[in-house]
């Protein structure tokens, strides 16, 4: 069994590595020159490879789904690393779908890099086998994840679409509030590259800090740090022998270790930005949009759209619909405004605002492009800051 | 109101922008692309605007209001997950000083706002209400108005209808025209194009049933507001629980005491430390619960037999676990709580004052705790009488008494009558307590053993209301996907005068449109029509945004 778990990692690696090349070929693709044959037909295939390598991508990592779920005895969605690592994997599901349909290489040069960010941003989290407490025991739970996460892997396809349209259209020369606003955008990636980078380093470095302290039920319990404490638990004790105590301790209804791996996360975020920017000599945006150029806006456009409108009724199944027959099983009622829920509730209202106003109020590119960027925002929202933050039923799914 | 009349001969109802049957503009004659929201039919809210009935039509039938209500309902539901809500607070804490005392003043302004009840307050639920008033009125002004036009549209189209469309081209027609034109129908069938000629002029129709989409998935959310409004009449919501010991028969609350339960076996399980699938694991794969589960027995009583003494029949034996609830007669029963090792029964025997005297001790009794006997009449000839019985003793006010019917601390005064004694001895037993009341004592109950027992809480749900809610959901989907998978377009080809026209719209996925187009060039030489959305957009004519009438061109809601 040990050694299926230990399979089943390596084919997630492959997978991440296979994302990797993908990334490379569309990037090839795009800024390398034009192959040309004796004729003069386009010979440039490097787009094909960078599909085929998602694709072959695509398998491995449903491989690792599938050898981790004979070894561990349930579907691999029950916990922080499984389900963030799966919503990887359908956003890299959402784009094998919809590329064939529009050719998009760009896209895929936006979409493979953020896929190989979110299944690096779950391998943060515990990533060992847990049992399975007895709510999440039911077929339920893995049909209600599973379409829930395909979904809002699709609706992230369309963010990474919005986010080409928008990189393509906004005028970087001047200072203006959209490129704050979408430098903004291009800086909270980093900083969730930069959690990732900062959790590989210390966690490589082995670095590992104990604290005593008071918890929201006024009982002793210990935390482990696996950054410096910037933020401290409520009433902390530094446990372990070494090491320097927090700066600030936080209240104790607040996670504090997540807390400050948040802190963490926007220093290494802000220093890789401004890093970026000195290198770069101007907004990352405007050093991308060379890349961008060739796409047509309204294609990027219509493209951010389908994807959402194949997403969004995927996502209101698994999310809203099979989430009620789950909670009706499990919790003796369908609906209880549990905090995870409402937000499920938010993301589906939010769409459906996007939807109505595309639709009938003319909502096209810039600011149905932001409206993309925002619903992703509020995705990543509900995945992170809920679960980890505001504790609630779902709480346990950490 | 005076029917429109166009030129084609086709009675408009009062306010059509565009003629149901032939597309002639009949109200702005302007240029730039024709508005085909709703095919430009009549809606009533766009006609009018005269009483208070027509205001408040117009009100809830704008797309804008309903994104507003939207919008806010969002906003609302966002906020009351700022803290827990007050169920979510932990039990017996007062909400009045609960969210002060944990969060601040933040907690505090929360609470005097009514946030910690949000979802249940009345602004709430006005939210709610507005919105399905939106979803009513807004679907009937567009539904019955597009129905018509697209059930009126003819298949020769004025040419102002045409030349306005997003995707249209026009040349000289050739000689070959008339055949191409017939090329064109076959190989648009081929592609599962409705095909209907008239006059040498071609529409191709495909998807048309996704325009109901939006319609059928707000019938479906309008149902199922409804069925969660029912929730709230208590016949039709039922939302109780009892507990159940090991061995003891409860009545299922709700039935009337039709049925009842038997609780056979508490099991809760542990996962095991062993378990290879977890040795990587660092928190203790023992900690964490496997199982819990109530085996029960489930009896039941005709109503004429209820009360009358007669056995009651047993139905099933089923273990509740979570995720598996015992359904019977639209009644739902849960695992949702559990107490280990609850007291149940004391062992007493009777031993002398000072001293010790081993024969006594073979004599027991046994007194339940849940329902103790009043007399205990003993072999050895004593008599013991229960004259109180606190089953959760506390001293109040100076006086015994007992917090509930619950054994969690259970304390007895007891009358000890020696054989052939006439006078007994009062005193007062429990656990680790044994204190005489009576002047003279020469005898005291003395506890040799107890028993324990696993209590279950069990849910009681009956919930009318989920076959309407079933329905809502089921229809909501079909819709959702009927709108969003599906897309309506058209082809119009038409040869008149000597010049062949070429027009295509679709209520979106203009992409599949146009590869329509080009398979259709590629099969039969047609030209392929030229996207004039895209033109405008490059000649910098096109704004993008609400006010733009050439984007609404592209953003026909169905």
């Amino acid at each position: 069994m040990a050694t299926l778990a230990q399979t089943s990692s390596n084919l997630l690696l492959a997978a991440f590595f296979l994302y990797f090349l993908a990334t490379v070929f569309f990037a090839v693709s795009i800024t390398g020159g034009r192959f040309k044959n004796k004729e003069g037909d386009e010979k440039n295939r490097t787009g094909t490879y960078g599909y085929i390598s998602s694709v072959l991508a695509f398998v491995s990592a449903i491989g690792y789904f599938v050898t981790r779920w004979i070894a561990a005895g349930h579907a691999p969605v029950s916990n922080m690393f499984e389900y963030t690592t799966f919503l990887g994997i359908m956003m890299g599901l959402g784009f094998v779908i919809i590329y064939p349909i529009y050719k998009s290489r760009v896209l895929g040069l936006f979409t493979m890099p953020i896929v190989m960010l979110i299944i690096a941003y779950a391998s943060v989290f515990p990533t060992e086998i847990q049992p399975l407490i007895p709510a999440l025991q039911t077929g339920w739970l893995q049909i209600h994840v599973i379409t829930t996460a395909l979904g809002q892997g699709i609706l992230a396809v369309g963010f990474a679409a919005g986010l080409v349209y928008l990189i393509r259209v906004t005028d970087f020369k001047a200072k203006s509030k959209k490129v704050t606003a979408l430098e903004l955008v291009l800086f909270g990636l980093l900083c969730f590259v930069g959690h990732v980078l900062l959790n590989m380093g210390f966690g490589a470095a082995g670095y590992e800090k104990e604290f005593n302290y008071t918890n929201e039920y006024g009982e002793q319990a210990q935390m482990e740090y696996q950054l410096p404490a910037i933020i401290g638990p409520n009433e902390a004790e530094l446990a372990s022998e070494t090491g320097s105590n927090p700066l600030l301790l936080a209240p104790d209804f607040i996670v504090a270790d997540d807390l400050n791996a948040v802190i963490w996360a926007f220093i290494a975020g802000t220093a890789l930005y401004w890093l970026l920017r000195l290198v770069l000599r101007k907004p990352i945006g405007g050093a991308l949009q060379p890349l961008v150029k060739g796409v047509n806006p309204q294609s990027a456009d219509e493209l951010s759209y389908r994807a959402i409108a194949i997403g969004f009724p995927i996502f209101t199944l698994g999310g809203l619909i099979f989430a009620m027959i789950w909670a009706q099983i499990a919790w003796t009622r369908f609906w209880g405004w549990d905090p995870k829920e409402v937000w499920a509730l938010i993301t589906f209202l939010f769409y459906a605002a996007y939807l109505h106003l595309r639709l009938s109020r003319g909502w096209h590119g810039e600011k149905s492009a932001w409206l993309c960027v925002i619903g992703f925002a509020i995705i990543m929202f509900n995945l992170i800051f809920v679960n980890l933050v505001i504790a609630g039923l779902h709480s346990y799914a950490m | 109101m005076k029917k429109v009349i166009c030129e084609c001969g086709h009675e408009n109802p009062y306010g059509t922008e565009l003629c149901e049957s032939c597309g002639k503009p009949l109200k702005d004659q302007g240029k730039g692309l024709v508005n085909m929201r709703y095919e430009g039919a009549a809606r009533r809210s766009q006609t009018y605007s005269r009483t208070i009935v027509d205001k408040i039509w117009n009100f809830f039938s704008s797309v804008k209001v309903g994104v507003w209500i939207i919008v806010l309902t969002l906003i609302a539901s966002s906020l009351g997950t700022v803290f827990p809500q007050e169920m979510f607070i932990p039990p017996g804490e007062r909400a009045s000083v609960y969210y002060q005392q944990e969060y601040g003043t933040a907690g505090q302004l929360f609470y005097q706002l009514g946030f910690h009840n949000l979802y249940s307050s009345w602004w709430y639920m006005l939210l709610v209400a507005g919105l399905a008033t939106s979803l009513i009125i807004a679907s009937i002004d567009r539904f019955f108005p597009l129905y018509r036009a697209l059930k009126n549209q003819r298949v020769t189209r004025h040419p102002g209808f045409m030349k306005r469309q997003r995707l249209y081209h026009t040349e000289r027609a050739g000689e070959d025209a008339h055949d191409r034109l017939k090329k064109a129908g076959d190989a648009l069938r081929e592609k599962r194009y409705r095909v209907r000629e008239e006059n040498g002029n071609l529409l191709a129709e495909k998807g048309r049933f996704s325009r109901w989409g939006p319609y059928v998935n707000h019938i479906g959310l309008i149902i199922f507001l409804i069925g969660a409004t029912l929730r709230l009449f208590p016949e039709m919501y039922l939302d109780d629980h009892i507990w159940v010991r090991e061995g003891q028969t409860v009545e299922v609350k709700g039935t009337g005491g039709e049925y009842s339960v038997r609780n056979e076996e508490f099991l809760i399980e542990f996962y095991d430390d062993e378990d290879e699938r977890f040795i990587n694991n660092p928190q203790q794969a023992s900690a964490v619960a496997k199982t819990y589960q109530t085996t029960v027995t489930l009896f039941q009583q005709t109503s004429e037999t209820i009360g009358s003494g007669v056995e009651p029949d047993e139905v099933e034996q089923f273990p509740i676990r979570v995720n598996n609830p015992l359904t019977f007669d639209g009644f739902s029963l849960y695992q949702v709580d559990f107490k280990l090792n609850e007291l149940s029964e004391f062992t007493f025997a009777v031993e002398p004052e000072e001293g010790t005297d081993d024969e006594l001790y073979s004599e027991t009794i046994d007194v339940n705790l849940y329902d103790p006997e009043t007399v205990y009449e003993m072999d050895n000839g004593f008599t013991v009488e229960i004259l109180e019985y606190f089953p959760n003793y506390v001293f109040e006010n100076n006086e015994p008494g007992t917090l509930n019917r619950i054994p969690d601390n259970p304390r007895f005064i007891v009358e000890i009558t020696p054989p052939g004694e006439e006078e007994g001895e009062m005193s007062m037993v429990g656990i680790q307590v044994n204190n005489p009341l009576s002047e003279e004592s020469d005898y005291r109950l003395r506890m040799v053993d107890f028993d324990t027992n696993h209590v279950s809480a069990l849910a009681v749900r009956r919930d009318r209301t989920i076959p309407i809610l079933i329905a809502g959901g089921i229809i909501f989907m079909i819709g959702l996907v009927q709108g969003a998978y599906w897309h309506h377009r058209r082809i119009w080809i038409q040869e008149r005068d000597g010049e062949l026209l070429l027009a295509g719209h679709a209520n979106k996925n203009w992409n599949a449109l146009k590869k329509d187009f080009s398979w259709l060039s590629e099969k039969t030489g047609l030209p392929e029509p030229a996207d004039q959305a895209e033109k405008e957009e490059t000649d910098g004519t096109r704004d993008e945004g609400v006010k733009s009438n050439h984007g609404d061109a592209g953003s026909d809601k169905q």
